[in-house]
């Protein structure tokens, strides 16, 4: 008979092992949420709304009714026009044809006013793998990378997981409604300096994720301007570009690189993708655009990990080279949306939440500050919970964010029902309404603290009066009517959390 | 007291003038000189030189910003991927993209027999395509077409319903009972994502695995920084692994201080063509046991089997003894065995549950594409057409290959004897010139430029033997095979007439 040996275990990597993935923050944990229990209209009406996940669906209409019309965009097999070629044409480069079309179309997002070249484009498998295919190409382990906060939250895992590069944050506040400003890019730089790190580069997203706005131009010439003095690169990840209200108003860095002449263009790379704009995330397409030729070889021949199929590059490049097709869906994704957000705003305002005022892409950035126990994160935290686990609304914390002040919350303008005549319906409005409601009432979390004070301050006010009823302050009055408001607040909440309270909750089937 | 005094008399018209006109001249000429010091070394007076208005993206001011504050610094990964490639796999490859053979609207161009594709059922999938992908794009969810099922955000490794299908087209292919489980698969873009990601789950930056030669020339090391240690395998033992040679292999890395984390197979064997008997590979997991080591089967050439020899998957033997089944990983693609071009779809194979985890969250960066998933759910649930296209392809196959090494047979040339994979290995070595690489490589620069025909030396796979060549011969067509045998004959023929 053998004995048994403990085998040593096999080990992993330090990849596969770390936390870095990020996906233990309160960003993923709200979809994890929506995932165990998804809303439905009909069959689980108590489940978690997804506000956290960006997707844009108020214009599959159009692409639906494209891909009927035009079989011949998904049609296959013999005889169909450039199968065989297209067919047997497959390295790293892409489909000529699919490039030239992701070229049209991102000049026309910008109302033509900047020109792509399609050799410079390099296809990735969605933007995730491009963000991290630059950092690895223009950042060493142990470098750092500039980003102004608040950001996406995957970056936390897209730009440091496998690349080791470091974020440091440039962090930008309310007062000027979360512009970069370049004092505020000096000190980051000067911390990464601190801690001996080098910095490599800027990356901007322009429009903001998650603030919804586009930035300047004047902050752009400012941006470009510290880059080209601190000798780094800008990375520009345009990816809602498609997503803003009007055209005029995104002002991309192609535009200022044109008025300069592309002088300093080689310091400068443009990440685009077709999720947000098309609402396609599921086809994973993405680009690189860079101005710089050595970049552009690099990232071609590192783009063998993470390439796009041939059918799905044949699929949108009979879709996107269709002018009328691509100019008729971005002017109404443009309306669509802008009327969305109008509305959110609208129902915000109603319930008395403040949101910035954003111009682009699929978000509002709510400011729920005035809901805050106090203005720390871990009462941000505590106002979020409550948000997910009572109100089901899954939204986003601004700390996951990294933003400096607390209070703020990302929410999706477009949620995943949307009905067919794209009004914000009703079920939106009613759960608007409770919403306000739920998060007036039910605070429960430091009602019985506050129940303890108000008692030690009425006590305290009779001790003052000496137990002399007849001679009743007004304070201690007051006292003792907040100990009972405080009370039967507390005790509602606890009820309505048991079920045993109507208080039309959301537990309700209607 | 001595500053503010005269200038308060100088403000007053009371004394101190000189002093009163001297400090502040003073203090301004050390501010001048301060502001200046701290401009100069990180901007000093921009270029005059003119830039270049044009529209176009040449490249511009590069000359200027190198004599103003330096180049533009890229990683120094990047640099050494930038640098022209120089390998003559990717050499090869190029021209013959640039010039390719077409018989009849290109007879004097290059025939491609280094690019491993399979093209002798193109026909098959073309009817399969056109007959039966009518609204793919547009499923029809709940009655109505709609394309919300594949435009949203999929799980990064894969559908459930991609998954079973691939678990059962494998099991087809491999032809034995052996289940594979679809909860245990990571689907990623591609086989080299896919070894990518596995690099990345076991080995650090620094590590290193063991390969037997020769090999598929692939690089994991850019990303990943893992090093591919060669374990040589020779001729005179059929070009099979030896465990002998692994361990000689493993100690000798070990003694550079650099840590194995396993071994990196494929089975059947690219580009010789061996399978691995049942034997082998129980002795290679015994060693890796016993070195505490993972194993990586590459078995993308499964469906590609004709011969008479059955293929043992890692997998089976296994499953079968009492073997600690947390080390070993298959890799797994579609590409060679159902030709789709372009289809991007590989798999990861694992019974260690923490390797799984850790590679489905790296799947975000190398997803399959959603349409091409629905495309390919419905072509091998069509087990009618999968069967009859695994049957034809295995015929096809075998006769191109009895033809072609025949056709080499009659130039001299013999091939191993391998009835797996898509290639012949074919042995020049009487051939060459000089017994070593240069003469090996000169062979090959004659009969890519003089005979456009693109053939992978061996070299070029890491074989330890020069004179090797390794020729792909399913993108002929069996009318081009002897317009091949002519081209070889003229460049061998002239060597031998002056040599």
């Amino acid at each position: 008979m053998a004995i048994e040996i403990e085998q040593p275990r096999v080990g992993l990597s330090k990849v596969a092992v770390s936390k870095t993935h990020g996906e233990d923050s309160p960003y993923f944990a709200g979809w994890k949420a929506y995932d165990e229990n998804p809303y439905h209209e009909t069959s689980n009406q108590s489940g978690v709304i997804q506000m956290g996940l960006a997707e844009n669906q108020v214009s599959f209409d159009l692409l639906e009714k494209y891909l009927e019309e035009h079989s011949e965009a998904s049609s296959w097999g013999k005889g169909a026009p450039g199968f065989r070629e297209n067919a047997l044409f497959q390295d790293y480069h892409g489909l000529k044809s699919f490039r030239q079309a992701m070229a049209n179309f991102m000049e026309q997002i910008r109302g033509g006013r900047a020109k792509f070249d399609p050799d410079r484009i390099v296809l990735t498998a969605g933007a995730t793998a491009a963000n991290e295919l630059l950092t690895f190409i223009l950042a060493d382990p142990g470098d750092a990378l500039l980003i102004p906060t608040p950001y996406y939250p995957g970056f936390d895992r897209d730009l440091r997981w496998r690349t080791g590069v470091n974020i440091v944050p440039i962090h930008c506040d309310s007062s000027n409604n979360f512009q970069i400003t370049p004092e505020a890019m000096e000190a980051a730089y000067q911390s990464a300096e601190s801690m001996n790190l080098k910095v490599r580069g800027i990356l901007i997203t322009n429009p903001s994720n998650p603030l919804g706005a586009t930035i300047q131009r004047s902050a752009l010439e400012q941006i470009l301007d510290f880059a080209v003095n601190k000798n780094m690169h800008l990375v520009s990840d345009e990816i809602y570009s498609g997503s803003t209200f009007s055209s005029s108003e995104f002002i991309s860095i192609a535009e200022i690189l044109e008025t300069r002449g592309y002088k300093d263009a080689e310091r400068v790379h443009i990440v685009y993708s077709l999720s947000k704009d098309l609402g396609l995330p599921g086809f994973r397409v993405g680009t690189i655009y860079s101005y710089n030729d050595q970049v552009v070889t690099t990232a071609r021949r590192m783009s063998s990990f993470t390439l796009i199929s041939s059918q799905t590059q044949h699929l949108l490049a009979c879709m996107l080279s269709n002018k009328e097709f691509s100019e008729n869906y971005i002017k109404t994704n443009r309306e669509r949306l802008s009327k969305r957000y109008d509305m959110i705003i609208k129902g915000l305002k109603k319930a008395g939440i403040e949101c910035l005022k954003g111009n682009a892409g699929l978000f509002c950035w709510m400011n729920l500050s005035p809901l805050l126990e106090k203005p720390t994160r871990e009462s941000e935290l505590a106002l979020w919970k409550v948000i997910l686990n009572e109100v089901k609304l899954n939204i986003s914390p601004g700390s996951s964010c990294h933003c400096s002040e607390p209070g703020w919350f990302r929410s999706l303008k477009v949620t995943n029902f949307c009905t067919a005549d794209h009004e914000l319906s009703s079920k939106e409005r009613d759960h608007l309404e409770r919403s306000r409601k739920k998060i007036k009432e039910v605070d429960g979390s430091g009602s019985s603290s506050r129940i303890l004070l108000f008692s030690l301050q009425f006590l305290q006010t009779c001790f003052e009066v000496q137990f002399r009823w007849k001679k009743m302050s007004r304070t201690l009055i007051l006292r003792w009517m907040k100990v009972i408001v405080e009370m039967s607040r507390y005790l509602r909440y606890r009820l309505t959390k048991s079920g045993r309270v109507n208080s039309g909750s959301l537990g309700e089937k209607h | 007291m001595r500053l503010v005094v005269p200038l308060q008399g100088v403000a007053q018209g009371r004394g101190g003038l000189l002093l009163g006109s001297l400090i502040p001249c003073a203090l301004f000429y050390f501010l001048q000189l301060y502001l200046k010091r701290r401009r100069s070394p990180s901007d000093p007076p921009p270029p005059s030189t003119s830039s270049s208005n044009q529209p176009g993206m040449t490249r511009h001011s590069s000359l200027s910003n190198l004599l103003s504050r330096g180049p533009l610094r890229i990683s120094s990964l990047a640099t050494s991927i930038a640098k022209p490639d120089d390998s003559p796999y990717y050499i090869g490859l190029d021209k013959a993209s640039e010039d390719p053979y077409h018989r009849i609207a290109n007879p004097d161009g290059v025939i491609q027999l280094g690019l491993s594709e399979n093209r002798l059922c193109f026909d098959l999938i073309e009817k399969w395509t056109s007959e039966n992908l009518r609204d793919w794009v547009m499923g029809r969810e709940g009655g109505d077409l709609s394309i919300s099922g594949i435009a949203t955000y999929q799980p990064s490794d894969g559908t459930m319903k991609l998954k079973m299908a691939m678990a059962g087209f494998m099991s087809r292919v491999i032809g034995r009972d052996v289940s594979y489980e679809p909860s245990q698969m990571v689907l990623t873009a591609g086989v080299t994502p896919a070894i990518e990601t596995l690099c990345f789950c076991l080995a650090d930056h620094g590590n290193a695995f063991l390969v037997p030669t020769p090999y598929y020339p692939r690089d994991m090391k850019w990303r990943t920084g893992v090093e591919l240690i060669p374990v040589h395998c020779r001729s005179k033992d059929d070009f099979v692994l030896s465990i002998s040679a692994l361990d000689q292999a493993f100690n000798q890395t070990r003694k550079r201080e650099t840590k194995i984390r396993g071994i990196l197979l494929s089975n059947p064997a690219n580009p010789v063509g061996n399978l691995l008997s049942r034997e082998m590979l129980e002795a290679l997991l015994k060693f890796a046991e016993e070195k505490n080591i993972h194993i990586i089967s590459d078995e993308i050439f499964a469906g590609s089997i004709y011969g008479d020899k059955e293929f043992v998957s890692i997998a089976e033997v296994v499953g079968s003894e009492d073997f600690d089944k947390n080390r070993v990983h298959i890799v797994y693609g579609l590409s060679k065995d159902l030709f789709l071009p372009g289809v991007r779809v590989g798999m990861i194979y694992s019974f260690n549950e923490n390797v799984l985890a850790a590679a489905r969250k790296l799947t975000r960066f190398s997803s399959v594409s959603a349409p091409t998933q629905r495309l390919l759910v419905s072509m091998l649930s069509d087990t009618r057409f999968i069967v009859e296209y695994i049957q034809t392809n295995k015929k096809r196959i075998r006769d191109m290959r009895d033809l072609f090494v025949a056709g080499l047979e009659e130039l001299g040339i013999k091939c191993t004897d391998s009835r797996s994979s898509l290639y012949c290995w074919a042995d020049m070595r009487n051939l060459i010139p000089t017994y070593g690489e240069k003469g090996e490589l000169e062979v090959w620069e004659k009969l890519l430029n003089v005979g456009k025909i693109n053939l992978t030396p061996g070299s070029a796979c890491h074989c330890i033997e020069p004179g090797w060549f390794r020729c792909c011969f399913t993108t002929l067509d069996k009318e081009d095979v002897h317009v091949v045998m002519e081209r070889i004959r003229k460049v061998v023929g002239s060597r031998t007439s002056c040599g």
